[in-house]
């Protein structure tokens, strides 16, 4: 069998990959692969191709002889003249493609990380985000019948209040969810409220979307402010269950 | 008998001991000062011809920051290098040693003067900040001052000295100087790594900033050490990659073979140098960024979630390249040996492992979406990406990629050796099964504790992953070491053999660490957000936001572009001194 020429492997190496994330994500994972993502993920696995193709002597010589040929050798005046006329010819149109306004609405770099300010008003006092921790989750260790009823307490308030966005499955798929963009916070995602101090949760359901920092701005989100309906205990016991029902711990320091 | 010339030089060295000790005393000298921080208006801050305060102080301070951290490291390794050449009594490194020190001390005036340039800018552009500064550092600030004396006197007879204290006792007192000269540097450093990190974490002052008199409190913030270490090992990868750059410069410029494999050896060893320091980088700076957390979580969640991720993303990518460029200058250094072609097939196998793990350490937490992504998903949040971009996954990607770059190493040692001892076969299987070992634990530990335990877990875990790679590494190299303890060569190594595009692995390297240290020191710097002095001395100057993250990168990279200007002069520079001319007829014949 005749060896495959090494500019062709590279071609269909960085082909293959290239459609084998379209087709592991989009078609069996289901979850499309955000293009972006895909452009820069390309580049690198570009580069680290030819890293290794041109690692050695031989290899770059091979690599290159097609090209060095195609511009060289006097009998393939034709396929030059037709490669050098198609190639700028598709390098402005891929430009153009790129540069052409399109109805679409640009792509947003949106932060989903706001940082806490390092004291915050809530209910008319002053709380210290630095310091402030959920007073019920001694209970845990020290009294967990009582415990147990603020987590029952937290979930009742829950469904009567979150779950409309959050979802009964505090998976961010509530049935009001489909009307947000973005979507409400999944807190079974490994990404959210494990990677958080409680401190940081009572921050943002008692002041929601328009307690959140000017930096980063717009937040675009539809967060109410929590504290004009719920009692700071009643917001405590919420967070108690967010934890307790995903399995999640709470961000800490030390234990 | 002690000549006369030795004589001057230990009372010169001793005046300079001395005046490299006199800052301790800071702490004792600044009891009773009372120093307060001003409100200040937009008024409060000088317009001058129209220059933006900020970017004026900014590229001054970047590019005096590049220099600094050059001529800071360069001894360093110029050091070691000497003391490697009087212990193997080589004399090629005590040459090389010399070459670096040259490159450095052009390098050392642009240091000054752009430092001054710094401190004009300073006064000249926010005078209440500064008094403020001055008036709670003011003997560190004068002791800085005078430091530099100590600094010069040493490089100067470090650098002059070299070809005169050559050989016995002589070589001992040059060595010394070089120790005496990376002490004073690095105290220089410690004196401003204090200035800059007070700003982010002020302490020796109470809640409303007023200073209490406790210098030594001031200049032991809560951030100091972790930025101490983390630059002192930046710099020594910062500037071997520099002069690696520059012995690329001096490789495709030269002009004979025996010039050729000088400077190919001088880049191995610059290359080596920059990617020893770069192996333990990441674990600097995560102890850095831990610490920064820890100081403030407003300040922690800003760094990496909040306005200053996506910057964060161009590192991973900055720091990705490094990697990639390092290894493929090892790959292609391989061409120097007749053996490599026994190692070229395993080539593919670590730029697979560390392409895979760069693509996980790039791959943001905040994915950019189109609107038709965003439908198609029903959401920001990627059930397969998401858990990527959180940091269990990037530790363990780091982890596999300083692995695999270890073993680029080890290979490229092994490519030219033939092992002569009995027990090889057992060797290289004890290496394979420590490897192994390493990786699995790196997984489970990245894993299973990053994604199915909690957070105190799961930052903890990253102490474990740090050590098994360190473990990893020093055990395979010292087994590695015996394995070809008196091994044969398959054929002299061609130093000089390597293609040219090697060496435009190097240049890359040098720009990627630049870049990479101009984003990243806006970003310290950006986090204190509108306070000079965090939570207790606002910035009400008109410049008090932060700017976007496309003007900001944009300065950054002017500051790269004229940074890099200067080191190709400081490059050509050193070239031009070892020029000489002889105009015929030009002068009197005697």
């Amino acid at each position: 069998m005749q060896k495959i020429p090494k500019l062709l492997q590279v071609v269909l190496i960085v082909v293959g990959v290239y459609f084998g994330f379209v087709l592991l994500f989009d078609f069996i994972l289901g979850q499309v692969i955000p293009s972006s993502l895909l452009n820069m993920y390309m580049f690198f696995i570009v580069a680290g191709v030819l890293a290794v193709y041109t690692a050695t002597e031989d290899g770059t010589r091979e690599l290159v002889a097609p090209i060095k040929s195609l511009v060289e050798d006097p009998s393939k005046k034709k396929t030059r003249n037709i490669v050098f006329a198609v190639t700028p010819v598709a390098v402005a149109l891929f430009v153009y493609l790129q540069l052409v306004p399109s109805l679409e609405a640009p792509l947003e770099l949106r932060s989903i990380h706001p940082a806490p300010p390092s004291t915050v008003k809530i209910y008319g006092k002053r709380f210290d985000l630095r310091t402030l921790v959920n007073p019920y989750r001694k209970l845990e260790e020290e009294d967990p019948e009582e415990f147990r009823a603020m987590v029952e307490a937290g979930a009742s308030i829950y469904i009567q209040n979150c779950h409309f966005c959050h979802g009964d499955k505090l998976d961010g798929q509530g049935p009001y969810a489909a009307g947000l963009n973005p979507v409400p916070l999944n807190f079974q995602d490994v990404g959210t409220i494990a990677q958080l101090q409680e401190s940081f949760l009572f921050w943002r359901i008692a002041t929601g979307g328009p307690g959140l920092p000017d930096e980063a701005a717009p937040w675009i989100s539809s967060m109410p402010v929590w504290q004009e309906f719920l009692t700071e205990e009643e917001i405590w016991q919420v967070i108690l269950y967010l934890y307790d029902y995903t399995g999640r711990r709470p961000r800490s320091w030390e234990e | 008998m002690i000549s006369t010339s030795i004589k001057q030089l230990l009372i010169v060295m001793l005046v300079v001991f001395l005046l490299a000790v006199l800052p301790f005393s800071v702490a004792e000298a600044a009891e009773g000062v009372q120093v307060t921080v001003p409100e200040l208006s937009s008024s409060d801050y000088p317009v001058i011809a129209g220059v933006n305060s900020r970017v004026a102080v900014w590229l001054a301070a970047q590019l005096h920051l590049w220099f600094a951290a050059f001529v800071l490291a360069v001894p360093i390794f110029v050091f070691i290098i000497e003391s490697i050449g009087v212990w193997t009594r080589d004399q090629r490194y005590d040459e090389m040693a010399f070459e670096f020190i040259k490159v450095s001390i052009t390098a050392y005036s642009l240091t000054a003067i752009l430092g001054g340039l710094l401190a004009f800018s300073l006064f000249i552009f926010y005078p209440q900040l500064m008094t403020y500064l001055t008036g709670v550092f003011s003997e560190s600030m004068f002791y800085y001052a005078l430091l530099f004396f100590a600094e010069s006197v040493t490089l100067y007879v470090y650098y002059y000295g070299w070809h005169w204290l050559q050989g016995g006792d002589k070589k001992w007192i040059h060595l010394t100087l070089g120790l005496l000269l990376n002490a004073v540097g690095t105290l220089l450093m410690l004196l401003a790594n204090a200035w800059l990190t007070f700003m982010m974490s002020p302490n020796g002052v109470d809640t409303a900033g007023t200073f209490t008199g406790d210098t030594w409190g001031a200049i032991h913030n809560f951030l100091w050490n972790p930025i101490n270490l983390h630059r002192v090992v930046a710099n020594v990868a910062f500037g071997g990659s520099v002069v690696g750059a520059y012995a690329a410069f001096k490789f495709l410029s030269a002009s004979g073979e025996d010039e050729r494999a000088h400077y190919d050896w001088m880049g191995y060893n610059a290359n080596f140098i920059a990617i020893t320091a770069l192996l333990p980088l990441p674990f600097a700076g995560y102890y850095l960024t831990a610490e920064i957390y820890e100081y403030s979580q407003q300040m922690g969640i800003t760094l990496m979630g909040g306005v200053f991720a996506w910057l964060f993303i161009i590192q991973a990518v900055l720091i990705g390249t490094l990697f990639i460029a390092a290894n493929y200058y090892l790959w292609c250094g391989m061409g120097r040996s007749e053996g490599a072609h026994r190692y070229y097939p395993y080539i593919k196998y670590i730029a697979f492992v560390i392409v895979a793990s760069f693509l996980v350490w790039f791959t943001p937490h905040t994915l950019v979406l189109t609107n038709e992504e965003l439908k198609a998903l029903g959401g920001p949040y990627h059930k397969y990406l998401g858990p990527l971009g959180i940091m269990p996954a990037k530790n363990t990607a780091v982890n596999l990629m300083i692995l695999f770059t270890a073993v680029s190493f080890l290979i490229y040692r092994r490519s030219n050796k033939l092992p002569t001892v009995s027990w090889v076969q057992t060797g290289n299987a004890l290496q394979i099964a420590l490897f192994v070992a390493g990786i699995a634990n790196i997984l489970i530990l990245g894993i299973y504790y990053g994604y199915f335990t909690n957070t105190v877990y799961k930052v903890a875990a990253s102490i474990p992953q740090v050590l098994t790679t360190l473990v990893v590494i020093v055990i395979s190299t010292v087994i590695d070491s015996f394995l070809y303890k008196g091994a044969e060569e398959v054929a002299p190594l061609r130093w000089g053999r390597v293609p040219d595009r090697s060496q435009y692995a190097l240049f890359l390297l040098a720009v990627a660490f630049t870049w990479l240290m101009g984003l990243m020191g806006y970003i310290r710097s950006g986090i204190r957000q509108h306070w000079h002095v965090t939570d207790v001395f606002r910035d009400n100057s008109v410049d008090a936001f932060t700017p976007t993250l496309g003007y900001a990168a944009n300065v950054v990279s002017i500051g790269v572009v004229i940074f890099m200007a200067m080191v190709v002069f400081v490059f050509w520079i050193s070239q031009v001194s070892s020029k000489k001319s002889y105009p015929e007829g030009y002068w009197k014949t005697a």
